[in-house]
């Protein structure tokens, strides 16, 4: 079994798992997000449902803590790992002629995914952690909306935000499909699948950064 | 054509190795890339210099011998060739060639442009292989009847010639490409499969002892792989892994 763990492939594996999960739950989040932009109640309500049920709460939050911390931590071993498998450089290496910036550099889109999710749990969720489980504050169902919008107000962090969608799009660029070749998925729908992920990586990031602008440009 | 080279000089495994420039004058755009450093080599020779060293062997493009990363690419600028498939009309007159080793932890230079690429070998003795009788009563081929989509991705597989172009180009070092194609060969057809545990858990843990990186699908490999090896027999050697595992 240890061999199995420290072996490439079920790192790569895991890896793609992770990500997988993380995918299906940024469209979740994507589609609680958007209904802010169709009705304050209606986003209210999600996010009560999402910030008082048990099952979310105590089994679902931990399980996704533990798959974004994964990810994060198995992503920066392999590239020191991948680092190392080639000591000497080259003084000319071509990488555009034979693979995509995006797949050549998703640590470095990771970086700033990461970077940004410290300033997204700084906004959401450490407030509402200490709101919740610290402070026992008593629970509004229609707080939610408001304290949402009033970040928005910020036109750096909304700046911020629309430049760590970006780097979320190519990451996902070659993230999408990059999972599904990884966990062994190769055959006559990978052509669908790529044409998927594509759409995915542009259309959600693209969809989060709209919601960040329609709020800031709603608070003006 | 005249030339500027720019190649790696290393007097052996120990020392530290640096580019160094060469000039080449009236080469044919018709002399293969190998020819043209042959010539470079009369010239060193002649004026009494140590030659470049560089892997090569059949030039028909099928033994795999020969590597070189020329200017940034394994086997240079052009696809589904090999060093010595490279003709010089795939460049200009006046142009700057950088011309290195493969370069991966696990194929040390030997010397100049040689790298050891045995990493391979002990890779395919883990497993890359079936055990057949041998004894003079070996079944016929067609004893056993194999779907002909099957038998093509097998034969696909096998016309891997093991050169190392994945490895040079994959920006991780990684084997993969090399490993799977081996796997593939075998679990693809039925005289494989009762090995198939073994070969897969064996190979990849040799792959991983050697120091290769891990594969992170930039697609690299197949592009620059002269035989055209496709990424689904890495997805096929994932697969098989995850199988035997769970076995």
């Amino acid at each position: 079994m240890s061999g199995f763990i420290k072996s490439s492939i079920a790192r790569k594996v895991a890896m793609a798992l992770s990500a997988i999960f993380l995918l299906l739950f940024l469209l979740q989040h994507f589609i609680i997000n958007f209904s802010s932009v169709l009705s304050a109640d209606l986003f209210n309500e999600f996010s009560h449902f999402m910030g008082t049920n048990p099952l979310v709460q105590f089994i679902l939050q931990p399980i996704l803590i533990f798959g974004v911390v994964f990810h994060f931590v198995m992503g920066f071993i392999l590239e020191a790992k991948n680092k190392s498998a080639r000591n000497i450089k080259y003084v000319q290496y071509k990488g555009n002629a034979n693979s995509s910036w995006m797949s050549r550099n998703m640590i470095y889109s990771g970086i700033v995914i990461l970077a940004f999710l410290g300033l997204h749990f700084y906004d959401f969720w450490f407030p509402e952690i200490a709101h919740k489980y610290v402070h026992f504050l008593p629970e509004d169902p229609n707080r939610y909306f408001g304290e949402m919008v009033e970040k928005f107000h910020d036109p750096v962090r909304v700046a911020l935000y629309c430049i760590a969608f970006v780097l979320l799009a190519l990451h996902l660029l070659h993230g999408f499909s990059s999972s599904f070749q990884s966990v062994g998925f190769n055959n006559k729908y990978t052509p669908a699948v790529k044409k998927i992920g594509k759409a995915y990586a542009i259309l959600i990031p693209l969809g989060f950064i709209f919601i960040a602008l329609f709020h800031y440009f709603n608070s003006l | 054509m005249n030339l500027t080279l720019k190649i790696w000089r290393q007097k052996n495994a120990n020392t530290k190795g640096a580019m160094e420039t060469y000039k080449v004058e009236n080469i044919s755009p018709d002399s293969s890339f190998l020819e043209m450093l042959d010539i470079l080599n009369d010239q060193l020779v002649n004026e009494g210099k140590e030659p470049v060293a560089f892997d090569h062997d059949c030039r028909e493009g099928i033994c795999g011998m020969c590597s070189l990363q020329i200017n940034g690419e394994p086997h240079g600028p052009g696809r589904g060739i090999t060093t010595c498939q490279l003709h010089m009309r795939k460049f200009k007159d006046g142009d700057t060639i950088y011309i290195e080793p493969f370069r991966a932890r696990a194929f040390p230079v030997i010397k100049d442009l040689v790298v050891d690429r045995s990493a391979f070998d002990r890779i395919q003795h883990a497993g890359g292989y079936i055990s057949v009788n041998t004894s003079g009563n070996t079944q016929d081929a067609n004893g056993i009847p194999i779907e002909k989509h099957k038998a093509d991705k097998a034969f696909d597989a096998a016309t891997c010639i093991g050169c190392g172009a994945c490895v040079a180009a994959c920006k991780n070092a990684s084997a993969m490409l090399f490993t799977s194609a081996k796997v593939s060969q075998f679990a693809l057809l039925p005289q494989g499969e009762t090995e198939a545990t073994e070969r897969v858990m064996n190979m990849v843990k040799q792959m991983d002892l050697e120091g290769f990186g891990n594969c992170t699908n930039t697609g690299a490999c197949e592009i620059e792989c002269p035989k055209g090896i496709s990424l689904e027999n890495i997805a096929r050697m994932n697969r098989e892994y995850l199988k035997a595992s769970v076995k």
